[in-house]
């Protein structure tokens, strides 16, 4: 194992359950227990819970937390009722991405960020230096938030009946404070799935807590492993993969989240220039014809010429089909656009379909 | 703890050999099926194909990666397990017995450097 890995709160957990540990953004994490194939099915048709405690969070309070927000945040956050939790993105000023990320509006004066757990450092450093001439106070609590993810269509009843927490009435992307045990705990109606499901803060003693009441109503334990098959699915970014400080969001065709019209945030300009004139590339979905399945970093080529590659490929558990996120030139970016993968000695034809290779069941 | 048959010759990748006359049949162990978890693609070479002892002739793929397989022998690949391009999850249920491709060795020698069922259980043990 590597040195100075950090453990979650429930890390003797997942060794007790047996899990295969691996490090993740300098944690060591679950990758899986039972195998991810059961893991991903649990949560696509029944619920499953997942250690996301090695998450960041970030809280802004302040007299100018709504002005400093809408600075350092692409998503525009103006006119929102408390509760509300908007996804995102802090970029650089020439458009590249620092990060992903949730922000959840307490009030005007107090916003939540969670961020990425290899990019705590990073971010929090990047917040702390644009907020200079801003009155606000910036605090990194990742140390002192543990956090589950409860995810699938069985998830509402699930922290209804097992956590006796009330969250039926938390709308899609809202989020409530419960008080409970002395502490404010935060529920949030959000995941990286695709499916229903709540992302639950609190005190690494009530995660414990919650995680052992999980574990013993049967719920299955999910690791990093399915976490990624499940988000490449509905085609949900992973930072490293399809963002990064190379890739913007207008690339990585998040353009939805980027709100140009805003009067000012940090990056506007590189994006707005990047929109009107056209990117160069583009992250876009491949559908490959028979089994072989793409992976991180192959080649994507037409007529022989790399014009990309892919950023992540997966055998679909859904679908059962090889699909890919890539990176890909214009024009062949196109939907039905015939390109080759590399994949080891041979290539492999496939076509440019949308990167959605699984419908999304939110509950909104 | 994973099975080891004694008639088989083994590389320090966890591939098997078992030698018929100047036919290999060439598959990946049990230890090495446990490691990867559930396959769910093996890409083989096809029929024809020259294939060399050290090189690699093909991939075994758990959901999150893809492990190169190595080839203990040289010669020419005269068969492939054909069951596995629907099934590869056979390899998870037997390892010995659903083996991976059949070579026409150029040189026996090359066999008897490869290590024996002792030899190779230490290997699984560091």
């Amino acid at each position: 194992m590597e040195e100075n890995l950090i453990k979650t709160c429930l890390h003797d957990r997942h060794v007790k359950l047996g899990a295969l540990m691996s490090p993740f953004g300098g944690f060591d994490m679950p990758i899986q227990y039972k195998g991810i194939t059961e893991e991903h099915n649990a949560v696509r048709h029944e619920v499953g819970v997942f250690d996301v405690s090695h998450m960041g969070e970030v809280r802004v309070k302040g007299p100018d937390a709504y002005k400093f927000v809408s600075h350092i945040f692409v998503n525009d956050v103006t006119g929102a009722p408390d509760g509300q939790i908007f996804y995102g993105m802090m970029c650089y000023e020439n458009g590249g991405t620092v990060d992903d990320l949730l922000v959840y509006k307490v009030n005007d004066e107090e916003y939540f960020l969670v961020i990425n757990a290899s990019n705590i450092d990073k971010d929090v450093a990047w917040i702390k230096q644009n907020a200079e001439g801003f009155n606000v106070e910036i605090t990194d609590q990742s140390p002192y938030y543990g956090e589950v993810a409860i995810q699938g269509p069985k998830a509402e009843e699930t922290v209804d009946n097992v956590l006796g927490i009330p969250v039926k009435d938390i709308a899609f992307y809202n989020f409530k404070t419960f008080p409970i045990d002395g502490e404010e705990v935060i529920v949030s109606r959000t995941g990286y799935t695709g499916e229903d499901g709540f992302e639950v803060y609190g005190s690494h003693e009530f995660t414990q807590k919650v995680w052992d009441k999980l574990m013993e109503a049967g719920v299955q334990p999910c690791g990093l492993g399915c976490r990624d098959t499940l988000r490449f699915e509905v085609g949900l970014p992973l930072y490293g993969d399809e963002l990064s400080a190379d890739i913007t969001p207008i690339e990585a065709s998040l353009s939805m989240f980027v709100k140009l019209d805003k009067s000012e945030f940090i990056g506007k300009e590189a994006l707005a220039k990047q929109k009107a004139e056209g990117v160069k590339r583009r992250i876009i979905g491949i559908e490959l014809e028979g089994n072989a399945i793409p992976r991180h970093g192959y080649p994507v080529e037409v007529d022989g010429k790399q014009i990309g590659e892919i950023t992540t490929g997966y055998r679909s558990i859904s679908t059962g089909k090889s699909v890919a996120m890539a990176m890909v030139d214009k024009p062949y970016d196109k939907l039905g656009t015939n390109v080759e993968v590399r994949i080891r000695k041979k290539t492999f034809p496939g076509v440019v379909v949308k990167k959605r290779f699984y419908d999304k069941s939110y509950k909104k | 703890m994973s099975k080891i048959l004694e008639n088989l010759r083994y590389s320090d990748s966890h591939e098997w050999v078992k030698l018929e006359g100047d036919i290999a049949t060439v598959g990946i162990t049990d230890y090495a099926q446990h490691a990867l978890g559930s396959i769910v693609y093996v890409d083989m070479p096809e029929v024809g194909d020259e294939v060399s002892q050290g090189e690699d002739f093909g991939a075994v793929e758990s959901v999150k990666a893809a492990s190169d397989l190595i080839s203990p022998v040289s010669g020419e690949v005269v068969e492939i397990n054909e069951a596995l391009e629907d099934e590869p999850e056979l390899v998870n249920q037997d390892a010995f017995e659903n083996w991976i491709m059949k070579v026409k060795i150029s040189d026996p020698a090359e066999v008897e450097s490869l290590l024996d069922a002792a030899a190779y259980a230490k290997v699984c043990e560091e």
